[in-house]
């Protein structure tokens, strides 16, 4: 049983991280944006993961904790902010609520 | 062990790419239960087997869930996915996906450079975890209890569903 | 004694508040009352504390009266004092009786104009001020009437100021003067310095012991002195403003810009010739300046149409000579000629007043003519001022007054050849131009109505300066000629007495036989040129139009100062006015303002420009942590 290099755990971090980073830039649709916020910060977890994994330590599983208690937390504050938003603007296109324009 | 982390990590992979090109926001949430999973075995993997059963419950579970309410609240049609795929047109895609890949390059460049180092193989038990949360990071711990709790309260006063919406400064004259 | 000295200049001073105060609201008839009768009452108060002052048993030098304490700061205390000695006393005398023959001139000739109360209110503040500048006992009180003297002068140039060329004429005359004044604050500044006060007799005390002759200080001081001498007294390089200064009423220029104000420059030089005395230079830049200014006014002269700018220029030219005369040392002569002048200048200015009235007011000479016969009385005054001013020998007192310069720039230690050679000249032109002008007026065919004959007022005013004119003179006779020294003994308490080259006295009868020919022999010319034959002069000026058109210009002084002061600054003003310096801040603003543009172009709203604003800038610090 071969030992699995702590890069790859990172860069499949990085792999996901930059996924959601895309989504996140091409998509108009507001929930579609908040599912990508939610695969960054997954992403982040697995970085955090893997470092407490090569340390043998448990805080980076704390730190995980603590990410998915933020995922939570932001993903039912958003939604009822979506739910808001469309029934104001009757889409959910991120791009129409742009009255904060300069 | 190494076979299961790679056959999941590429199971990870090619779910959010599925994700992130759906046009249905159901089938795209389906490809993000299944990415959640395989991220899930991947932490069992790399000795995190509490951390793999809360990425299930919470992510797979709750937040998928959540979101599939919204979904169903919003009462989507057919004309949101013809919408979707308006919006998603080839062209706009370019210019990000350079962006993200110059960042993506840069990462893996960092992370390579490094000495090559393994993983250990122990597993760090929820016993562990509990010992640590309780311990060194019990403000963590009561910080995140505010922030949950705020974030009730947030959810609940943004959702409240008012017969006119309209903001208090602009509302004309209540009764 | 004379506890009412402090009347003489109060007296025009209460003259002109009634009248600024009356204003419209005196009966007209009482105007000329008020006006000329307070300068009247102060004539005999001079003639009164002046009899009081010379027949006083101890033999006084001078007489102070401290009227009120006017500043008193922290060691620098100045009086509201009065000093009376000899040479104030001339002045004076000069001043309130011109004064008041000219007022007495104004009320008939002014009667009908509708400014009636306010010219007399000038004229008698102008008065006051005059008298404040010559009886001061301080020169900071001094420079109070002089700065006054010329607030009236600005007044009165501009008297007639809906006629915008009298504005300007006004603005020039005051802002000229204003250069000279400037130089004399600066020179009293550094002579307070100097000594700590201002007081004249202290000055004049410590001045000798202080310095040693030719001291750089003295000259410096006594130049800006005479910066000062020279823009009140029209003298080169400031003589401009004086021939523009005729757009006043004929009065005024009979009274200030001839009489009195003018000659305040040979005043304040006499008065401080302790100091020009011991900076030789300065004294020796008084005859310059005097002998050159003479010379390029006389030329000037020559060739004017306006009956008044001849008088102008002419009146330069005298006080040219006055200069001189202080130049070379001769104090009391520079005196002399300058009651001299004040006579018979007054006369002049007053008769061209009544004949350019008499032909509704016009003022070019070639079309006068014939005059003699229309308006007899001015007729012959005029003719003694013009003789007098052109020093026929003998009869006149300017011929007295005169010959002494003559004479003593010759044969004053401090004079030489070139300033004599100058005076001599200059009493040759002087001549032809005052009976070019003569001749012009009074003489040949009729060719303009006469509308206004001079009443009594003007005719009294005219006679008895007429005979000062005449008598003023025998009471300074040359040694030649029976050697009466009235003036030079009466002023030798306060001017010292010109010293003479020795072993040349026996020649004086040479200077004056010379004097008195060229004197003659301009009065022929003139009548060559302008009776005999007068189509020869239109030839020669024809001959050599350029020359003419030069000296009718006045040496284009205006030109040059224009060219040289007046252009660079209304460049630098129109530079200015678009503000330059405010150039840098305002590219400030309009560079905050085009960031803030593309700032608040990035505020689009649009949530993803956001996020890529964010990768961007992660990709950035990422890739300064790669490099670094």
């Amino acid at each position: 049983m071969n030992v699995i290099p702590a890069e790859y755990g990172l860069i499949l971090a990085s792999v996901l991280f930059t996924l959601g980073l895309v989504s996140l830039l091409i998509r108009r649709n507001i929930i579609f944006m908040l599912i990508s916020v939610e695969i960054m910060l997954n992403a982040a977890g697995i970085a955090f993961i893997v470092a407490g994994s090569k340390w043998a330590q448990p805080d980076g599983q704390v730190m995980f904790i603590f990410i998915l208690t933020m995922a939570a937390a932001e993903v039912s504050v958003g939604l009822a902010l979506i739910l808001q938003m469309y029934h104001q603007l009757k889409t959910l296109d991120s791009d129409a609520a742009n009255k904060m324009k300069g | 062990m190494a076979i299961i982390f790679y056959m999941a990590s590429a199971i990870a992979v090619i779910a959010t790419v599925m994700v992130i090109t759906r046009h249905n926001l159901v089938h795209a949430l389906l490809y993000l239960v299944v990415s959640f999973l395989a991220v899930a075995i991947v932490f069992y993997v790399l000795g995190a087997p509490f951390i793999a059963v809360l990425e299930i419950i919470i992510y797979a579970g709750a937040i998928v869930v959540l979101l599939i309410f919204v979904i169903m609240m919003l009462n989507l049609r057919q004309e949101s996915v013809a919408q979707e795929k308006q919006w998603f047109s080839g062209k706009i895609i370019i210019g990000p996906l350079i962006l993200a890949s110059i960042l993506l390059v840069e990462m893996l460049y960092i992370l390579t450079s490094g000495e090559p180092a393994g993983l250990s193989e122990n597993m760090i038990e929820a016993k562990a975890v509990g010992m640590s949360l309780y311990g060194p990071y019990v403000l963590g711990v009561e910080l995140s209890g505010i922030l949950l709790m705020s974030g009730i309260v947030g959810a609940y006063h943004l959702g409240r569903q008012k017969k006119k919406v309209t903001h208090r400064f602009l509302e004309k004259k209540e009764e | 004694m004379s506890d009412l000295v402090w009347l003489i200049p109060g007296l025009p001073f209460v003259g002109a508040v009634i009248l600024i105060f009356g204003g419209t609201n005196l009966p007209r008839r009482l105007v000329p009352v008020v006006g000329a009768g307070s300068v009247g009452l102060s004539a005999l108060m001079t003639l009164f504390i002046g009899f009081e002052f010379l027949t006083a048993t101890p033999t006084a030098q001078s007489y102070q009266q401290v009227v009120w304490n006017w500043i008193e700061a922290s060691g620098f205390s100045v009086a509201f004092a009065f000093h009376l000695d000899v040479l104030s006393l001339v002045f004076i005398f000069v001043i309130t009786f011109v004064g008041f023959l000219i007022h007495l001139y104004s009320a008939e000739f002014m009667a009908s104009d509708e400014g009636y109360a306010r010219f007399f209110a000038y004229l008698n503040l102008f008065v006051g001020f005059m008298l404040i500048l010559v009886m001061a006992d301080n020169l900071l009180l001094m420079y109070l009437g002089w700065e006054g003297v010329g607030l009236c002068s600005y007044l009165l140039i501009g008297f007639w100021y809906l006629d915008e060329k009298n504005g300007y004429a006004a603005r020039k005359a005051f802002i000229i003067t204003r250069v000279g004044d400037t130089a004399m604050v600066i020179g009293l500044f550094i002579l307070f310095k100097t000594f700590g006060t201002l007081n004249i007799a202290g000055i004049q005390e410590q001045a000798p012991q202080l310095w040693v002759v030719g001291s750089s200080q003295a000259t410096l001081i006594a130049l800006l002195l005479l910066g000062g001498a020279v823009g009140k007294s029209a003298q080169l390089p400031l003589q401009t403003w004086l021939p523009d200064a005729m757009a006043g009423p004929s009065p005024v220029s009979a009274l200030i810009h001839a009489a009195t104000m003018v000659t305040a420059g040979v005043y304040i030089i006499a008065r401080t010739h302790v100091i020009f005395e011991l900076a030789p230079i300065a004294l020796f830049t008084v005859g310059v300046i005097g002998a050159l200014t003479l010379l390029i006014a006389g030329f000037s002269a020559l060739t004017q149409y306006d009956l008044k700018r001849v008088l102008a220029y002419s009146t330069i030219s005298q006080i040219g000579y006055m200069f001189l005369a202080l130049g070379v040392g001769a104090w009391s002569s520079a005196i002399f000629h300058f009651m001299i002048h004040a006579f018979f200048k007054a006369l002049l200015f007053l008769g061209a007043g009544a004949v350019i009235a008499a032909v509704h007011h016009e003022h070019d000479m070639f079309k006068m003519g014939g005059l003699r016969k229309k308006l007899p009385l001015v007729y012959w005054t005029f003719l003694i001022g013009a003789a007098s001013l052109a020093a026929l020998p003998f009869v006149t007192a300017g011929f007295y007054s005169k010959d002494q310069i003559l004479w003593l720039s010759w044969a004053s230690e401090k004079g030489n050849n070139w300033l004599f050679l100058a005076a001599l000249i200059g009493a040759f032109i002087t001549t032809v131009y005052t009976f070019r002008m003569v001749f012009l007026t009074f003489f040949g065919e009729v060719k303009t109505q006469v509308t206004r004959v001079p009443g009594l007022a003007i005719n009294i005013s005219l006679v008895v300066l007429a005979i000062l004119s005449t008598i003023g003179g025998f009471i300074e006779i040359p040694h030649s000629m029976g050697h009466v020294q009235m003036v030079t003994d009466f002023l030798s308490p306060v001017l010292p007495v010109t010293s003479i080259r020795p072993g040349i006295e026996s020649s004086e009868w040479i200077i004056q036989l010379a004097a008195a020919i060229l004197s003659i022999g301009g009065l022929l010319l003139a009548y060559f040129l302008y009776m005999k034959r007068p189509s020869l002069h239109f030839k020669i000026k024809n001959s050599i139009p350029h020359l003419h058109s030069f000296w009718l210009s006045g040496w284009r002084f205006d030109s040059l100062y224009d060219w040289l002061v007046v252009r660079p600054f209304v460049y630098v003003a129109n530079i200015n006015k678009n503000d330059p310096f405010n150039g840098p801040y305002n590219g400030v603003v309009r560079a905050a303002n085009f960031f803030h543009r593309i700032l608040s172009f990035t505020q689009s709203g649009i949530l993803r420009w956001y996020l890529i604003g964010v990768v961007i800038g992660a990709i950035l610090i990422l890739t300064l942590g790669i490099w670094l």
